[in-house]
C-alpha cells in the first residue's frame, strides 16, 4: 500500500469512527478536541445543505485525523538513505556552493540510524488533528482549544521549507498561557493548517492554489469551526497568506500578525528589482533594510527554480538526501543554509526550546513520508506577485521584526505599508523560523500583538 | 627505464568498461523511483512532464542497452592526458586525408561527447558523406573538466577561460600548430575564450550560440522583426528558462545530491534545458517520433553517461565557476579582448535565441562567415549532424 492510499484509508477510517476502536489514545484526543467544533461541523453541514446546490456539493464535515505511518515506509526510507550515491565534496571550504557534503553526510548517518520518526508522530498525535474539505481540497489542521473560555481564536500558517512542525512548540504557550508566564487573558484557541500540497493536506490537482485562495479557504475554515471573531498569524508563505487575508478582510478577521512583513515601498522595490543602488533619501534603518534585501535576492535561486520548474525536481521525491539538501538550503540573514538551521544540526538536545537536529529531521521526514516536496514547490509557481512589496492591507496589522529575518522592516516602511498598525516591535533574537527557533519569545510577541483587541 | 618519460604530458589510450553491477544498480534505481504527482498544466510550463519522464524511465529499464553506447564510443580512438592537474578525456579521429584541417570541437551542458558523435563521419571522412577530400578535418572532441570521462577539478578556478587554455595545450600536445575550433553552449564559451585569449595555433573558429548575449543582450539592436523575436526569446529565457542556470551557478552542490542519487532526477534535470529541444525530446519518448538524430537511444546514452560517471554535480559546478567569472568580468566594466582571427557563425532556427546577423556582427565586427539554416536547434550537431558538418565545411573553407 502506498502512503497515498494509506492516507486516504486513514481519513476514511476516521470518518467512519473506526480509529476510535483501533487507537486507544483516540478517546483522549476526542476529550481534548472541542465539542463545539464537532457540533459546529454538524451545524455547518445542515446549513450548507440548505444553502444551495454549490455549497451542498462540498462536504463540510470535520474528520478527526491521526498519523500512523506503516513501518515498511520507515524501513524503505532508511534503506534509501543508506544506499545514497554521493557527489564529490564541494571545492570550497564554506557554504558558497550549497549545502556542504560533510553536513549532509552526518545528517544522513543519524537519519538512517538513531533518528526516530515515531517520537515525532507521537508528538503530532498528542494534539487534536482534523481534516476537512475546503474548496475541493482536503485540508489537514491542528486545532487546540484553550481551557480559557474567552480565548482569542488564532489561525497560524507555516511556510516553506516548513510545515506544522514549525509551530508545535508555540501551541502550549498560546493556548495555556498560565503555565508559561502569562495570564488567562493571554489565551488563544489555536488552528494550525497544513497548506495545500504540504504535509497531510491534499495535493492540488489543478492550478490556482496560491496565497489568495488559501486566504479564502482559511476564512472558511475559521467559519466552519464556529469562530466569528479571530486573528491570523504567519511567516514566510504564511505571511503571504495573512497579507492576502488582510486584503480580503473576510467577516470575522479582526487583525493579522506577521513576522515577515511586506513593507517595501514601490520606488524602493523597483530599485531592488533593477539591481541598482539604494534610492537616495533613505534613513539609516531603511538603507540597512535595502542592503539586507539585496543580499536576500542573491540567495533565492531555489525559489526562482521552484517558481519556474517545480515539476523538474523529481529528485526531491525520489532521493531522501536530495530532499534533505533541498530543504536545508533556505537562507536567513546569517547564511545559506540558514545559520539557525545549520547550528541546530549540531544540537542534539535542548532544554529551552532551541531548535534541535531531531526537529529539523521531523520536518524533512514529514515532507518525505507525505511525498510533498514537489507539490509544495508548486506554491512558488502559483504565486506571481511581488515578494516584500507593500500590498495595501488596510485592516489592523501587528508586526514583529526578528533580527535573523530576510530583512528588518523599518518602522517607517511598516507604518506606510500597514496604515492600521496596532503593534510594532523589534526583538533581539530569532530569525526566519521565529516560531520554531524562539517559541517562548514568539508567543510573547503574539500575545502582545493582539492584546489591544481583547 | 622510463625515467625520462614525462608522465604529466603523456597521452594514454582509453577504453570504457563499466562494471555490470553499476548498470544493474542503475536499472534497480530507475525501477524503484518514487514519483511526484503529475504536473498541473498540459505543457512544459511547470517543468519536465511526468509522462515524458515515466516513458523515459520505462525505456531505460526495459529496452535501453548501455553496452551499445559503450561499443560506439570504444570504436573511436579515445585518450586521456593530464592538463593543468585535471585528467582530460578526448576522442581523436585523424582523417585519412593528409591536408585535413585540425578541429577541436567542444560540447556543452547538458551534453557530452555523445552530442557530437554523428558528426565524426562527415567531418573526418567527407568523401563518404557528400563532400570532397578538401572538406576533411582531423577531429578532437574533449570532455570538459568535470564532465563525462574527464576528471573533476578538485580545486577552484576551472572556469571556461582555463579550459580554453587547456584546449590550446591539448592541441599543442597533439602536434597541431595550426587549427580551428568549434562550439555551442558551454563549448561556445570555451571556444570564444580561446579566440579572445589568442591561443597559439588557433586560426579561426565557428560558433552556434552567441553567449555574449548573456552579458550585453540589452545593448543589441531590437529594430527588425528578427531582432525583436530574438530579444523576446532572450527575455523569456531570462524570465522563465533560467532557473536551472541560476541554481547551478549558485548552489551546484545542493542540487547535486538529488542528481547523483536519483537517475530520474538526473534525467529530468538534463531534459529541462530549452523549450525547442524539450518538446523534440519529449516527442521522441511520448510519441516515438524523434526529430533528426535526437533519438531515444542517444538521449538516454547522454543521461547514462552522466549517471555512470557521477558527474552531474561537478558539471553543475562549472556553471558556478563561469557565473563567478562572468560576474567579475561585468563588474570590471572592461570589454573582453578583441578577436583577431576569423569567426564563423551559424544560426539554427530552434536555438534559445536565434541570433540575427546584426547581433553576431555587433559581437564580432569582422564576421567572416554567417548563415541561417532552416532546421536544427540548440543541440545542432546532435540533431542535424549532416547539416552541421556542411556548415563547418563552408565556414572554414577560406582557412585551408
Amino acid at each position: 500500500m502506498t502512503f497515498e492510499e494509506m492516507k486516504h484509508r486513514v481519513a476514511a477510517a476516521s470518518a467512519l469512527g473506526l480509529l476510535l476502536i483501533a487507537c486507544p489514545s483516540y478517546a483522549q484526543t476526542v476529550a481534548a478536541a472541542p465539542k463545539e467544533s464537532s457540533m459546529t461541523a454538524q451545524r455547518q453541514h445542515t446549513t450548507s445543505t440548505s444553502a444551495g446546490p454549490r455549497a451542498a456539493a462540498e462536504d463540510t464535515a470535520i474528520h478527526p485525523f491521526r498519523i500512523q505511518i506503516p513501518e515498511t515506509e520507515l524501513v524503505e526510507l532508511r534503506r534509501r538513505i543508506t544506499a545514497t550515491r554521493w557527489p564529490e565534496k564541494e571545492t570550497v571550504a564554506d557554504h558558497s556552493q550549497g549545502v556542504p557534503l560533510a553536513m549532509v553526510r552526518e545528517l544522513a548517518r543519524y537519519w538512517a540510524t538513531d533518528y526516530d520518526w515515531r517520537e515525532c508522530e507521537a508528538k503530532l498525535n498528542a494534539v487534536p488533528q482534523f481534516v476537512t474539505t475546503l474548496d475541493g481540497l482536503d485540508i489537514h489542521f491542528i486545532h487546540v482549544r484553550s481551557k480559557h473560555a474567552d480565548a482569542l481564536p488564532l489561525i497560524v500558517t507555516h511556510g516553506w521549507p516548513g510545515s506544522i512542525i514549525e509551530q508545535l512548540k508555540i501551541i502550549d504557550p498560546l493556548t495555556n498561557p498560565t503555565a508559561h508566564d502569562g495570564n488567562a487573558s493571554d489565551a488563544f484557541h489555536v488552528v494550525i493548517p497544513s497548506m495545500p500540497g504540504y504535509g497531510f493536506s491534499g495535493k492540488p490537482t489543478s492550478t490556482g492554489w496560491g496565497p489568495e485562495r488559501m486566504g479564502r479557504a482559511w476564512a472558511e475554515l475559521m467559519k466552519r469551526l464556529g469562530y466569528t471573531g479571530y486573528v491570523a498569524q504567519g511567516g514566510d508563505w504564511g505571511a503571504f497568506v495573512v497579507d492576502q487575508m488582510g486584503l480580503q478582510a473576510p467577516a470575522g478577521l479582526l487583525a493579522i500578525h506577521t513576522n515577515m512583513p511586506a513593507t517595501v515601498p514601490a520606488d524602493v522595490d523597483r530599485a531592488l528589482l533593477a539591481g541598482g543602488p539604494a534610492p537616495s533619501g533613505l534613513s539609516a534603518d531603511e538603507h540597512r533594510a535595502y542592503e539586507q534585501l539585496v543580499r536576500t535576492f542573491k540567495q533565492v535561486d531555489y525559489a526562482r527554480l521552484m517558481a519556474s520548474r517545480p515539476q523538474t525536481l523529481y529528485g526531491i521525491a525520489d532521493s531522501p538526501v536530495g530532499l534533505a539538501a533541498w530543504l536545508l538550503d533556505h537562507n536567513d540573514a546569517d547564511g545559506q543554509p540558514a545559520a539557525a538551521i545549520a547550528s541546530a544540526l549540531n544540537r542534539t538536545t535542548s532544554a529551552t526550546g532551541e531548535l534541535t537536529r531531531d526537529e529539523i529531521l521531523d520536518n524533512i521526514t514529514l515532507y518525505w513520508l507525505t511525498n510533498t516536496g514537489v507539490s509544495a514547490s508548486r506554491l512558488y509557481w502559483e504565486y506571481k506577485g511581488g515578494f516584500f512589496n507593500a500590498k495595501g492591507v488596510s485592516i489592523p496589522v501587528a508586526v514583529t521584526v526578528f533580527p535573523g529575518e530576510q530583512y528588518e522592516a523599518p518602522r517607517s516602511w511598516t507604518e506606510r505599508a500597514y496604515p492600521k498598525l496596532i503593534y510594532y516591535n523589534k526583538v533581539d533574537k530569532g530569525g526566519h523560523f521565529a516560531a520554531w527557533e524562539e517559541p517562548e519569545l514568539f508567543s510573547t510577541e503574539v500575545r502582545a500583538a493582539f492584546s489591544s483587541l481583547r | 627505464m622510463s625515467t625520462t618519460v614525462d608522465t604529466a604530458t603523456e597521452i594514454r589510450s582509453f577504453q570504457i568498461e563499466i562494471p555490470e553491477e553499476q548498470i544493474d544498480d542503475l536499472r534497480r534505481r530507475v525501477a524503484a523511483t518514487r514519483w511526484p504527482t503529475k504536473e498541473l498544466v498540459g505543457d512544459r510550463l511547470q517543468g519536465v512532464q511526468l509522462a515524458t519522464v515515466q516513458e523515459l524511465a520505462r525505456f531505460w529499464t526495459t529496452e535501453y542497452d548501455w553496452r551499445k553506447c559503450e561499443a560506439r564510443l570504444n570504436a573511436l580512438p579515445q585518450f586521456t592526458t593530464e592538463i593543468d592537474g585535471v585528467e582530460i578525456h578526448f576522442i581523436h579521429v585523424r582523417s585519412r586525408h593528409e591536408n585535413a584541417l585540425p578541429l577541436i570541437m567542444t560540447h556543452g551542458w547538458p551534453g557530452s561527447v555523445i552530442e557530437l558523435l554523428e558528426t565524426v563521419g562527415p567531418l573526418t571522412d567527407p568523401t563518404a558523406h557528400g563532400g570532397t577530400p578538401e572538406d576533411a578535418f582531423h577531429l578532437v572532441l574533449p570532455s570538459l573538466p568535470g564532465y563525462g570521462f574527464s576528471s573533476e577539478p578538485t580545486e577552484l578556478g576551472w572556469d571556461a577561460s582555463r579550459t580554453a587554455r587547456a584546449w590550446a595545450e591539448l592541441m599543442h600536445r597533439l602536434g597541431y600548430t595550426r587549427y580551428v575550433a568549434q562550439g555551442g553552449d558551454v563549448g561556445a564559451l570555451v571556444t570564444d575564450l580561446m579566440g579572445r585569449q589568442a591561443v597559439e595555433g588557433l586560426v579561426g573558429y565557428h560558433l552556434n550560440l552567441l553567449t555574449a548575449v548573456l552579458a550585453i543582450g540589452d545593448q543589441l539592436p531590437k529594430k527588425s522583426e528578427q531582432e525583436r523575436a530574438a530579444a523576446k526569446a532572450l527575455a523569456t529565457f531570462r524570465e522563465d528558462g533560467f532557473g536551472y542556470f541560476l541554481e547551478m551557478a549558485t548552489r551546484p552542490q545542493t542540487i547535486g545530491y538529488a542528481l547523483l542519487d536519483s537517475p530520474v532526477a538526473l534525467a529530468a534535470w538534463l531534459l529541462d534545458h530549452d523549450t525547442d529541444s524539450y518538446y523534440k525530446i519529449s516527442r521522441a519518448f511520448v510519441d516515438g517520433k524523434p526529430v533528426g538524430k535526437l533519438t531515444r537511444e542517444t538521449i538516454v546514452d547522454n543521461i547514462t553517461l552522466y549517471w555512470l560517471t557521477g558527474t552531474a554535480a561537478s558539471a553543475a559546478r562549472s556553471y558556478w565557476e563561469d557565473g563567478r567569472a562572468l560576474a567579475a568580468a561585468l563588474a570590471s566594466g572592461q570589454a573582453p579582448p578583441a578577436v583577431s582571427v576569423p569567426v564563423g557563425f551559424t544560426t539554427f532556427p530552434g536555438e534559445i535565441w536565434a541570433s540575427p546577423r546584426s547581433w553576431v556582427e555587433a559581437v564580432y565586427p569582422g564576421l567572416a562567415y554567417f548563415n541561417e539554416v532552416d532546421r536544427g536547434g540548440h543541440f545542432a550537431a546532435w540533431e542535424e549532424p549532416a547539416l552541421f558538418a556542411s556548415e563547418l565545411r563552408a565556414a572554414f573553407k577560406p582557412l585551408r
